[in-house]
């Protein structure tokens, strides 16, 4: 499922894997395993995130941006 | 006179690795590298709205239980768009009450069809054909069916390569014809002659020195 609307805003289904990012975990494996979502919906789910500049990548591993963190229900 | 061009498509083949995509499907935009470290697999259906594919995904639905103990994806294609996979799902659900797990690829533009070779002219010059292709974690694929339009597949045996292959790939053994799960494994032939005197002495359960079984 896309984790970003057509306006932008993460979809209400994905707020759990940004609540994960901010508790620290950094990799979509990570991710994955702490939201029991498979593979690779969370690393489509963190492209798109990334896309909308919610979280930012670097080698793999992830985190909020200032826009992601101020969207954390 | 008119000149006739022949299109040569090419095919994956065992042991390559799987061609990369980026394709919009029911859960969004996926790539095909999404699925590293997952065996996948990848299946098409000829069209949504039809019988014999409604019938299809209701028992890979059923069938997805199974394989996800197995560390198995699923992700379907067929020349349809995003559109028409959600409202053919919806019927589904709402006249069969299967749900349907797994994304769908929506195939519009034949690009991801057309690298797997899934468009048989054929069968159908606009329609995918009935396609099986199992891809390993490491994306190599490892087994690839295909079923013309007429005849639905059978899940069973889908089961039963996948736990042939990772029953192949953890023992280092091959698996005879109709294997299922408890029977005995085919052991490597032997490569030398010292192995092949050996071989009978070893324990196993040996038609000749090149046929031996075991249990695992």
């Amino acid at each position: 499922m896309p984790c970003v609307s057509p306006d932008g805003k993460p979809t209400e289904s994905r707020p759990g894997m940004l609540r994960d990012l901010r508790e620290g975990k950094t990799s979509a494996a990570a991710v994955a395993a702490a939201a029991d979502m498979p593979l690779y919906r969370v690393r489509s789910g963190l492209r798109d995130l990334t896309e909308a500049d919610y979280v930012s990548e670097s080698d793999g591993s992830y985190s909020l941006t200032e826009q992601g963190t101020g969207a954390v229900p | 006179m008119e000149e006739q061009v022949e299109q040569v498509v090419s095919m994956p083949r065992l042991g390559e690795k799987a061609p990369e995509f980026e394709a919009p499907t029911t859960h969004g935009v996926l790539k095909l590298s999404d699925f590293k470290g997952s065996w996948l697999i990848i299946f098409s259906h000829p069209a949504d709205f039809t019988p014999v594919c409604t019938t299809e995904f209701m028992a890979f639905a059923q069938l997805y239980p199974e394989l996800k103990k197995r560390g198995v994806e699923l992700l379907g294609l067929s020349v349809d768009s995003v559109t028409s996979h959600i409202a053919w799902i919806r019927n589904i659900e709402e006249k069969t009450g299967v749900k349907i797990p797994f994304p769908v690829i929506a195939d519009l533009n034949k690009d991801v069809s057309m690298k797997f070779g899934m468009v048989h002219p054929g069968q159908s010059k606009t329609e995918t054909v009935r396609c099986v292709f199992v891809i390993d974690p490491n994306q190599v694929i490892r087994l690839i069916l295909y079923y013309p339009l007429t005849t639905g597949r059978n899940m069973d045996e889908i089961l039963r390569v996948i736990d042939a292959l990772q029953t192949t790939d953890a023992n280092k053994v091959a698996t005879p014809a109709n294997w299922r799960p408890g029977d005995m494994v085919i052991v490597p032939p032997p490569s030398t002659q010292e192995m092949a005197e050996e071989r009978l002495n070893q324990g196993y359960e040996c038609v000749d020195w090149y046929f031996c079984k075991r249990k695992l």
